[in-house]
């Protein structure tokens, strides 16, 4: 017995060591990049980033400030797209969830085969792109941040449609039918307010992959054109980009047209204002967002 | 007649049945309406558009306008290293992160159910999940604040330290593996330990009980009851990595190595290839071949993972 309660306490401590060493590895870039931007641009320079910088300096958020126009702006296109683009894709997935969740329906498989085999097969990025940015001329506007593959996916439409059907008591709306609701609203009055829970979660999501996207902006804005739609991680993506093209093309200073290169210390403090709302709101959501990868709900 | 008639009158009351029925399924299909839209535009019309692998494109002229190619653009692709070097890279990358990725987090989610203390266990696993939401732009900055040759703390604080030589991280290939794995490991374990943690959360204490009783130590529980016990949940989540190991993470592949060329033969995957030679070069040709090659061999795969998944467990297949 007192063997038993031993044990019990040697996995009880290992077990704490080994999240304890876990939870500071997930952690410490993020301190790092912090820190970072509170460091002295020359110390920066001569000493390299570090945890315990020789001097700090407010200089690079003082800097950001001064230059509020760009990061503002970027700032309230991410917050346009993530709000327009969740919305969106909450009405758009839940009303298709729903028609496909009534059994009766004439063409229920049809449609539900449709929504499953975009995730078995798709036409790939060459073709995406063609249509996008030809067909649909959406190259430097707003929807090109919106609309490409992130309104609807077919495994959303999976989990609210197994919501609707298997969560909400079929007697509900049936009750409602006999006293002559029409569909749209039992759709708006009786299925959503029922359903609030999943909607919540599949919003959460949809709202991340909105404020974490660049990829719709790496192909359809351009530097020249779509700037003024850059969302705050299509800033600091454009930010490395001209870095790199620089280190690649050593012979073409900074001075040679381009946009200035923000310093080091400043790169760093962008990125922490990117990522701060995500950190600062985390503790509200964690709760929403672990249940929704518990139910599959997070793509990777 | 009088049976004749009386069908008849049945026939136009199913008739009238029907025709309401119809009517009142019209809601149905106007709430469909808008899905149905978008999937065609972003989906069903971009299948279409695999045509242009087998044309010689020209922006210009269009799809319909540009020159049959038949199937030249894969003969060139093919003929060139690159067409092996992605697929050895999207491959050995993928199964890499696989078996690690199923590994590592199989244990995490076992040790952090053992935190008896709730308190303590949520922050665990709320920090361990942090990185995941983060997007790999920030992965960028976070992974270029350890490793820039100049300013990067491993150079300056730690090499240094250890009176070891610097290195120019972002042009020796031989370490971009580990970096590679490291970083997608540490972004994406909290996610595939949640999963794997809400399923050993669903098995019942009485397997325990029942085991201690008996006199078996943790450690052989863990062995004889919670693996066992997980087995479902790794089998088809396995099939299902192993599906889509065609496709690779292009946010990892294009941020962390920051597109440096002297290191594309051990990061560059089809999705990056695909991209540089769309929007770099814009080498249509090249591109689609590569990219119509990777949704055929995907298509095979997720439907083959499929396939198998609906033997083994029908509830967990897609179709």
């Amino acid at each position: 017995m007192n063997f038993k309660l031993d044990e019990t306490r040697v996995w009880q401590y290992s077990a704490h060591i080994v999240m304890i060493f876990l939870s500071v590895c997930a952690l410490m870039p993020f301190i790092l990049l912090f820190i970072a931007s509170f460091t002295d641009n020359t110390t920066a320079m001569v000493n390299g980033y570090s945890f315990f910088p020789e001097k700090w300096s407010l200089d690079a958020y003082q800097y950001i400030t001064r230059e509020w126009r760009t990061v503002g702006q970027a700032y309230i296109m991410t917050i346009l797209v993530t709000v327009i683009g969740t919305a969106g894709s909450l009405a758009i997935t839940s009303m298709f969830a729903y028609a496909i969740s009534n059994r009766n329906l004439p063409g229920r498989k049809l449609l539900s085969f449709m929504s499953i085999f975009t995730m078995l097969f798709n036409g790939g990025i060459v073709s995406s792109y063609y249509v996008y940015s030809s067909v649909f001329q959406i190259k430097n506007t707003i929807w090109a941040l919106i609309i490409p593959n992130l309104l609807m996916n077919a495994f959303t439409v999976m989990l609210v449609r197994n919501y609707f059907a298997n969560s909400v008591s079929p007697s509900i709306t049936e009750a409602a039918r006999i006293d002559g609701a029409g569909e749209f609203r039992i759709f708006a009055r009786i299925m959503l307010p029922l359903s609030v829970p999943i909607l919540a979660t599949i919003g959460l999501m949809g709202a991340i992959a909105y404020w974490n996207d660049w990829t719709n902006g790496l192909y359809f804005l351009t530097e020249r054109d779509g700037g003024h739609l850059y969302t705050v991680q299509l800033v600091l993506n454009s930010i490395n980009e001209n870095i790199n093209f620089l280190a690649n093309n050593s012979q073409i200073t900074a001075s040679a047209g381009r946009m200035e290169l923000p310093s080091t210390t400043i790169r760093m403090a962008i990125a922490v204002i990117g990522i701060l709302p995500i950190i600062l709101a985390y503790p509200f959501f964690q709760k929403y967002f672990i249940k929704g990868i518990a139910l599959g709900g997070v793509k990777e | 007649m009088e049976a004749s008639a009386s069908r008849s009158e049945i026939n136009a009351q199913n008739k009238k049945r029907r025709k309401t029925s119809w009517r009142q399924y019209i809601p149905f299909y106007v709430m469909a309406l808008p899905g149905v839209i978008y999937m065609i535009c972003n989906n069903y019309l971009p299948m279409g558009g695999i045509i242009i692998a087998f044309k010689n494109m020209n922006f210009k002229k269009g799809i319909w306008g540009s020159d049959w190619a038949g199937f030249d653009n894969f003969k060139f692709l093919f003929a060139s290293q690159d067409a092996w070097t992605i697929t050895r890279n999207t491959l050995l990358y993928n199964s890499a992160f696989i078996v690690l990725g199923t590994v590592l987090s199989i244990a995490v989610a076992i040790l952090i159910n053992e935190v008896k203390n709730k308190t303590a266990s949520k922050m665990y696993q709320s920090l361990i999940l942090l990185p995941f939401l983060m997007s790999w732009v920030i992965v960028n900055y976070l992974v270029f604040a350890l490793l820039s040759a100049e300013t990067g703390l491993l150079n300056n604080s730690i090499l240094n330290a250890l009176g070891k030589p610097a290195v120019s991280w972002y042009n020796e290939k031989q370490y971009w593996p580990y970096i590679l794995i490291i970083s997608n490991m540490w972004k994406t374990i909290g996610y595939s330990m949640i999963i794997y943690l809400s399923s050993i959360v669903g098995i019942s204490q009485d397997y325990y009980e029942a085991a201690s009783i008996d006199g078996a130590s943790k450690w052989r529980q863990t062995w004889a009851i919670t693996i066992p016990l997980l087995k479902p949940t790794i089998i088809t989540l396995f099939i299902l990595s192993v599906g889509r190991i065609f496709y690779s993470d292009f946010g990892l592949f294009y941020q962390v190595p920051r597109n440096s060329g002297t290191l594309y033969s051990v990061t560059r995957t089809i999705d990056v290839y695909v991209y540089n030679a769309l929007m770099r070069n814009s080498d249509f040709g090249m591109s689609s071949a590569a990219s119509v090659y990777q949704s055929i061999v995907g298509f095979t795969l997720v439907l083959g993972a499929n396939l198998l998944i609906r033997k083994l467990s029908r509830e967990n297949a897609l179709f």
